[in-house]
């Protein structure tokens, strides 16, 4: 009964997305189309959850005659994770994608008060033809409520290692930031459409933007933790294709996010602000295209179904064509910007959003390249860090210098010199590389330059603070400058991972001492312990440097239904780093001990938590100045 | 003009990764490797018993007039652990299925029988792969419908899920 | 110094395109000498793999090859396609699923006649089999039916 719901509010959704579609294209009812098309879209939203929420229900009730349940989850399961199931198959997630999409629809019906009627009536058309797109996908294609008959006596997925918290977690996180930024497509169609660029659709967009990037940037951290800390390898990003799939649309979005923001403030770059809005969900759509068709071979993807695979492309075509058409053939008409000279806070947003979309291009051609070169000749060939590495640092790193200069340029034209502002980050930049090239001599180049770069930025993002009433500086102000400090320690923390991490493999007999890097470990013992699905061999480890002693527990489990080996890694974590230990097989009388001492790696995640934070406090910022100046304006009428 | 011609671009950039992709997905990577042996005799093969209360399986047994199904597993396979139903359902609907288990210990199959079920007839032990490799199955679990005269039909490579089963059933109906 | 409007959007769209072509360059450059080709032991024993080059190595693990040496952390074993063989050393923590009789992919580069891996891939089940490998084994395996 509860599936047959969910599937009914999914099909009465698709009919409503038609309905708004149909609003907001027709002419003839144009006047009427934003008044019809509000309630539409918030109902339309609404039954989406209610599908969702029928598909949750389902699997926390573990109801095996609906075949996703059947297949993906198991009465034995956790509640935390029979929840969490719910997203975590193809059907499931595509689900939550319309849903996000849906309610997206929603709050933009509802939120928008200022937008002007038009443009607003062609964006929310412009987000029903997504959601009718997806809609029929998933209704034809990935049904999530299809019955099985007979039901079977229980379900098939008890897979341990899909049961973690944060596996569970973070798609929804990252899925909120795909698919908002499916906002920013469609006011950008609608602003083509009714050929209306201006700042005050940037002010608009601004927020659903920055919202959308918040969830991403969110995401991807905790997926780098994540696989981090249950892989077992020691590193915290792989390249692999799912990977980059999350971090194309974070950099458009990163882009789009400057872009926005200069044509809201200065009226400039509507051009670029439109193809960049454009870029970000179609970097959304072909993320998903690529994790769900099966074309890449990844550790992640889903389930390999071409079908399904060229269902995603001909959207993904019509979608992204559709509005890269438009684009070609309204933006010429698109007003023009206010100037502004090379030097100058435009000029370095410019460059910033040139060197984002270099680092967009290349991980996009270097993940595309196996497939391609396959087409063409027939080759197989892989490509990995060694490639991503070599051409994403430098760019990087020289996003960060240009971070440095960046916000302390005036707008429009900065004649003033700049030197003695730049003083500070320059000095600390140039102690920090002379300090590690008499410190660390041998670390590689890269990794050097990383370093001062990093430490030169933190002085840099507080910069723009200073010479100005602190108590008056806008909280969007502040936003900025704790999102870029974010930056540079999220980058000291990759490069000293890079430079300084020590490892030791090693086998060992209980009782004897290893050392890595200052910490010396003590291999105590190996005891078999168990848990309530598992049976494990646990190694204790009494790590100290100095001080105090801290104790690991690495294991290596087994667990029994169904049998599946694994390594729960053991970390100890410090105020300058993490001791990160791996315990592998036992070889005679000995064990496999894989030892790791990373300085300072935990600043990459906090970094990355920070600059979040940053996004958050503009947009709150943001919201409450709204706020205030409304009712300062209410009162003034008064 | 020259500004039209940039902005489209992207649109060709589009193009060539919607080429791309499109070859892709119409010729997709050989991971499911079939077997060359589907329309052909299965092979002769004689395999010790697995365990040693149970009848082996041999090549002769499959030329006994009615279909059989064939299934290649293991009790250290995870995926054969979700099969486990679906064959014990088969077996309920009158199909009759023989086993190989591939580096397997008595014990452990034992084990796995009395924990998941046990839908066979025969289960022979084929310690290191060779007869696997010799039916052209890359992996565990596999499938085979081998007709009444000792013909393969039909392969399933990896676990029947309960999707499968129709499917399954209906090459078993094509064999007889 | 500042253009005038038109001019503008020309440097900036301009600077666009050549941004796009930079970053394919960029990307050919790096591309070059960091892809890691899909080899075969027989591949290999061809002798038309270059020594040092990053590779995957696909293939199954013989029988009886795998030793684990005195250090106790380096593996040995021979990677074979059915016809060749390589012999691969590889220092680490294996993944779970590796054994003798399994298939496996595994990276690094050839010194001399030793293959020597970085990583060994793992798969979540026993159903992987590499590309190039699957259908030779399957023939070869054909082959030998025919002659019982």
């Amino acid at each position: 009964m509860i599936a047959e719901t969910g599937l009914a509010a999914l099909y009465l959704a698709a009919a409503l997305a038609l309905l708004q579609l149909a609003v907001t294209a027709i002419p003839a009812l144009a006047d009427k189309a934003v008044a019809t098309a509000r309630p539409i879209a918030l109902a339309q939203g609404l039954l989406t959850c209610i599908s969702f929420l029928c598909l949750v229900l389902v699997f926390i009730r573990t109801d095996l005659s609906v075949t996703l349940v059947a297949a993906n989850s198991h009465s034995a399961k956790p509640f935390i994770y029979r929840f969490a199931g719910a997203w975590g198959n193809h059907e499931g997630s595509m689900l939550l994608w319309v849903t996000v999409l849906a309610l997206s629809g929603a709050l933009l019906a509802l939120l928008s008060r200022r937008m002007p009627e038009r443009m607003l009536s062609a964006a929310l058309g412009a987000q029903a033809a997504l959601a009718l797109g997806f809609y029929a996908f998933l209704l034809i294609a990935s049904n999530p409520f299809a019955r099985l008959n007979p039901a079977p006596a229980e379900g098939q997925g008890l897979n341990p290692l899909l049961q973690d918290p944060g596996l569970a977690f973070h798609p929804p996180t990252l899925y909120l930031g795909y698919v908002g930024l499916s906002v920013a497509f469609s006011l950008a169609v609608g602003a083509l459409i009714t050929r209306d660029v201006g700042p005050v659709l940037a002010r608009a967009m601004r927020p659903w933007v920055l919202g959308s990037w918040i969830f991403l940037t969110l995401g991807i951290v905790a997926g780098s933790y994540w696989a981090y800390y249950e892989l077992g390898w020691g590193g915290w990003w792989f390249w692999d294709p799912v990977e980059n799939a999350s971090l194309m649309p974070w950099l458009a979005a990163t882009a789009l996010l400057h872009s926005v923001s200069v044509l809201a403030v200065r009226g400039g770059l509507r051009t670029w602000t439109m193809m960049l809005a454009v870029v970000a969900f179609s970097m959304s759509m072909v993320g998903t295209f690529l994790v769900r068709s099966g074309i890449l071979t990844s550790v992640h993807a889903f389930a390999v179904d071409p079908t399904r695979g060229t269902f995603i492309l001909a959207l993904l075509l019509l979608y992204v064509g559709g509005a890269l058409a438009l684009f070609v053939w309204r933006a010429p008409a698109v007003g023009e910007g206010a100037r502004f000279a090379l030097v100058s806070r435009e000029g370095a947003l410019v460059i910033n959003n040139l060197l984002l979309s270099v680092i967009l291009a290349v991980v996009f051609l270097g993940t595309l390249y196996p497939l391609m070169v396959e087409a063409a000749t027939g080759e197989k060939l892989s490509v990995g860090p060694p490639y991503f590495n070599a051409v994403a640092g430098p760019l990087g790193l020289l996003l960060v210098l240009l971070l440095v200069v960046g916000p302390l340029l005036r707008w429009r034209r900065h004649d003033a010199p700049i030197t003695r502002k730049v003083v500070p980050a320059v000095l600390v930049g140039l102690a920090t590389l002379v300090a590690t090239v008499i410190l660390a001599p041998d670390i590689s180049l890269m990794t050097r330059v990383g370093l001062a770069a990093g430490m030169a930025l933190i002085p840099a993002s507080l910069m723009p603070l200073f010479g100005r009433s602190l108590r008056r500086t806008p909280l969007a102000t502040w936003g900025m400058v704790l999102a870029h400090l974010g930056v540079a320690i999220s980058v000291l923390g990759m490069a000293s991972d890079a430079a300084f991490t020590r490892e030791r493999l090693a086998a060992a007999r209980p009782g004897e001492r290893l050392e890595v890097g200052p910490w010396l470990i003590d291999f105590v013992s190996v005891t078999p312990v168990a848990g309530p699905n598992w049976t494990a061999l646990e190694a204790r480890l009494r790590a100290s440097q100095g001080g105090g002693t801290k104790e690991l527990h690495p294991q290596a489990r087994v667990f029994t239904s169904p049998l599946t080996e694994t390594s729960e890694v053991a970390i100890a974590t410090t105020w300058n780093g993490q001791l990160y230990t791996v315990l592998g097989r036992q070889t005679g009388d000995r064990w496999q001990l894989r030892l790791w001492w990373k300085p300072f790696v935990t600043f990459i995640w906090f970094g990355g938590v920070l600059v979040a934070l940053g996004g958050l406090i503009a947009l709150a910022g943001r919201g409450w100045t709204n706020r205030r100046n409304r009712r300062r304006l209410q009162e003034a009428e008064l | 003009m020259k500004g039209r011609l940039l902005l489209a671009v992207p649109l060709l950039l589009l193009a060539a990764f919607a080429g791309v992709a499109l070859w892709r997905l119409s010729s997709p990577p050989d991971t499911v490797i079939r077997s060359r042996l589907e329309g052909q005799t299965l092979p002769q093969f004689s395999l010790p018993a697995a365990l040693p209360d149970r009848p082996t399986v041999t090549s002769a047994e499959f030329a006994d007039g009615q279909p059989k199904l064939l299934n290649v597993f293991a009790s250290w396979c995870v995926p054969c652990i979700a099969e486990a139903p679906v064959l014990l359902e088969l077996k309920r609907r009158g199909v009759r299925i023989e086993a190989i288990a591939i580096r397997d210990r008595p014990e452990d199959i034992a084990a796995f029988l009395d924990r998941h079920g046990d839908p066979f007839l025969g289960i022979g032990s084929d310690l290191d792969s060779k007869v696997q490799m010799t039916l052209g199955s890359s992996g565990v679990p596999e499938s085979f419908v081998v007709d009444g005269r000792g013909t393969i039909r039909y392969q399933h490579v990896g676990p029947i899920m309960p999707q499968d089963m129709a499917t399954v059933l209906a090459e078993m109906e094509k064999a007889k | 110094m500042s253009l005038k409007p038109k001019h503008q959007r020309l440097v900036l769209a301009l600077s666009a395109l050549v941004a796009l072509i930079g970053a394919v360059l960029l990307a050919m450059w790096g591309l070059r000498d960091r892809a890691a080709y899909f080899v075969t032991p027989t591949d290999i024993a061809s002798g038309t793999v270059e020594e040092g080059d990053a590779l995957r190595l696909g293939g199954m693990v013989q029988q009886g090859s795998l030793k684990q040496l005195p250090d106790g952390v380096t593996l040995r074993f021979i990677v074979t396609d059915g016809k060749e063989q390589v012999e691969t050393r590889f220092r680490g923590i294996p993944p779970s699923l590796f054994k003798e009789g399994s298939g496996v992919v595994a990276e690094g580069r050839l010194r001399g006649r030793t293959f020597e891996a970085d990583n060994i891939l793992a798969k979540h089940d026993e159903r992987y089999m590499p590309p190039q490998l699957g259908n030779s084994v399957a023939e070869h395996a054909a082959g030998q039916t025919v002659e019982k």
